[in-house]
């Protein structure tokens, strides 16, 4: 009985830390940008200039950047990565190449992403030149094509091992009885596996677009830093994550630093809506009678 | 439960034991990222001679100020001096003490990597984006023997806040009044032009990428890279080589007392036009910042050597060491640092 108490109230406590953890957070964010909200007020939202040296910051063109990013490399990584998990789940189903491929897929995320970041600069950019001269664009290499390509191939993992996971999950009754009237395996993923398992690849797919917008050093190095608005997807830009790695270390404006600050708390609030809808999708698809 | 407990006393004691031994005998530091290997070579060394531990964080020159702000280093390093407005945020007098100095270069990426010459008005003209090309003929007239490209010119800047950005456009602020109109000067900016890369590594690895690209780094980061770079037209009209013998000479100039100094666009004959110093910045008054008079004697002894044994560690990590000028009002800085009204060094 004595052990289940202690338990029990360590368990509260560690939620209660972690909620308060949250709270704390947003506090701090808000006290430190308390400074930036009062000189920008709302044009922070809508400004689309950054000088620190005159001290004006408007937000828009890193919000831009981010959600471009982030959008286009769940776009580009997701037929990948959902056919990566379909493939190892129920083609190579517990064999050892399954194994292996899973191996790897999951190693792309333990690679650190100042790595991909030099990969990306040394071996992807001059590819995307090449590219850019044949379309007759501005040959940079660098833009938000370039973070995307890059982005999607890091997210790729956490979509797949967790639709990997939720596939394995769809209860081997129902494939069965799929093969016993007599459909085929393309029928059976389509019409009993992927509807099982929806919710579950959307909770990863939402993982990935959490990591995807605040992912920073990799973006930073192949992005172009470029704090305007970006005119095309083959355009230099910046995102928020990139802007406050960037500058945040030798901020020694007070209003330069509280602006960076503020940078962040839309990052957190973002984030946050982000995920409080993704939570609600997954509740709505979630398959009946099971989760 | 019994041995959770012996491991989070045994993981308390460990935690806490190194803080109560030396606590006493260490300095601390914090600040700017550039000088950080010259730094950790100097106080290696101090410590192997004298046993006193500086403990220095590298966590950039903002951070430095804004810990010596708080006081909770005892000092802090800068790559930019802090301005009149800034310094009216401390509660006590702040000194900046100079302990050596770097330049910044200009590089580029023309195929066969040609020997360039420019002029302030070219730099400035080519960095708001007025001059496009490489053939254009201002460069061309400049330098006649080489075949410049029909190009056009991407423009590499740091994407990071950076005391190299602060050298650079203080320079291009003084030598073009339509920069210091548009874009002014300070570590991070408002760029007219270009891409963006981060620290000096992202700057040489795009130049490196991107043919037609120039961009500015580190006079250290230039030559331990081998990358080619630029001579520029000083003040009083001579070309120069950025070295460090040239960043050396463009320091041995009039200096103000207060040592608040940029290095850029000097007088000196043979000087290169971009450098600048690094500095360590104390209280004036050590009591104030609520140091104990041993530890006040022992950071002026550090600083002192810096200043002094020190310097010859700086040459060959590429710094360029602090000229005779320069050291001389240094030592006066040094000497006039107290601790209530007495002074710490003789």
């Amino acid at each position: 009985m004595k052990e289940d108490k202690i338990f029990k109230t360590t368990l509260i406590m560690s939620g209660v830390f972690i909620a308060l953890l949250i709270i704390l957070i947003l506090y701090s964010l808000f006290k430190g940008s308390y400074l930036s909200i009062k000189q920008n007020g709302f044009n922070f939202l809508t400004g689309k200039e950054w000088d620190p040296v005159s001290e004006k910051f408007g937000l828009l063109p890193f919000l831009v950047g981010t959600l471009l990013t982030s959008v286009l490399s769940l776009l580009i990584s997701i037929p990948f990565a959902l056919s990566i998990a379909i493939f190892s789940a129920i083609y190579l189903k517990k064999s050892f190449t399954g194994k292996i491929l899973n191996y790897l897929t999951d190693l792309l995320s333990g690679i650190p992403s100042v790595i991909y970041g030099f990969w990306g600069l040394y071996f992807f950019v001059p590819i995307i030149r090449k590219l850019e001269i044949s379309l007759g664009i501005l040959p940079y290499g660098v833009g938000i094509i370039t973070a995307s390509l890059i982005l999607s191939i890091m997210i790729i993992p956490y979509t797949s091992s967790i639709a990997r996971e939720v596939i394995n999950l769809v209860p081997s009754e129902l494939i069965e009885a799929g093969y016993a009237m007599g459909a085929t395996t393309y029928d059976v993923i389509k019409k009993i596996i992927l509807p099982y398992a929806k919710s579950g690849i959307f909770a990863g797919i939402l993982l990935s677009f959490g990591r995807a917008f605040g992912e920073t050093m990799a973006v930073t190095m192949v992005i172009g830093n470029s704090n305007t608005l970006p005119k095309n997807i083959f355009s230099p830009a910046n995102t928020m994550a990139s802007i406050i790695a960037n500058e945040f270390t030798e901020a020694t404006k007070n209003s330069h630093l509280s602006s960076l600050i503020e940078v962040g708390l839309w990052l957190f609030l973002i984030t946050f809506v982000i995920n409080f809808i993704g939570q609600t999708i997954i509740k709505k698809f979630a398959p009946e009678g099971g989760k | 439960m019994k041995k959770l407990l012996l491991f989070l006393t045994i993981t308390l004691i460990t935690i806490l034991l190194p803080i109560n031994t030396f606590a006493s005998v260490n300095l601390t530091g914090a600040g700017a990222t550039f000088p950080y290997p010259l730094y950790s070579k100097m106080f290696s060394i101090y410590y192997k001679a004298t046993g006193i531990k500086v403990n220095y964080q590298a966590i950039g020159s903002g951070g430095g100020i804004r810990q010596l702000l708080s006081k909770t280093v005892d000092f802090g390093a800068s790559d930019a001096f802090v301005d009149d407005k800034g310094l009216k945020n401390f509660p006590h007098k702040v000194v900046h003490i100079p302990m050596c100095a770097g330049a910044v270069v200009l590089t580029y990426n023309i195929s066969g990597n040609p020997f360039l010459k420019l002029t302030p008005e070219l730099i400035s003209s080519i960095f708001l984006g007025k001059i496009k090309k490489w053939n254009n003929p201002r460069i061309k007239e400049l330098n006649p023997s080489v075949n410049l490209p029909d190009l056009k010119i991407v423009v590499v800047h740091r994407s990071d806040g950076s005391g190299t950005t602060f050298i650079f456009s203080d320079y291009l602020s003084k030598v073009s009044k339509e920069w210091k109109d548009k874009v002014g000067r300070g570590k991070a900016l408002n760029w007219p032009v270009g891409l963006g890369a981060k620290g000096n590594p992202g700057v040489a690895g795009l130049i490196k990428q991107v043919p037609g690209a120039i961009g500015y780094v580190e006079l250290i980061y230039a030559l331990s890279n081998k990358m080619p770079f630029a001579s520029i037209k000083n003040e009083s009209g001579n070309f120069v080589k950025p070295s460090i013998e040239s960043v050396k000479l463009a320091a041995n100039t009039t200096l103000p007392d207060d040592m608040r100094v940029s290095l850029t666009n000097t007088n000196a004959i043979n000087g290169y036009p971009i450098s600048g110093f690094t500095w360590i910045l104390v209280y004036k008054d050590l009591n104030k910042a609520g140091l104990s008079m041993a530890k006040s004697k022992e950071l002026v002894k550090l600083l002192w050597w810096m200043i002094h044994t020190g310097q010859q560690y700086a040459e060959s990590l590429h710094y360029a060491p602090l000229s005779p000028k320069a050291k001389a009002k240094a030592e006066r800085i040094i000497k006039n640092i107290k601790f209530g009204n007495k002074t710490l060094l003789k």
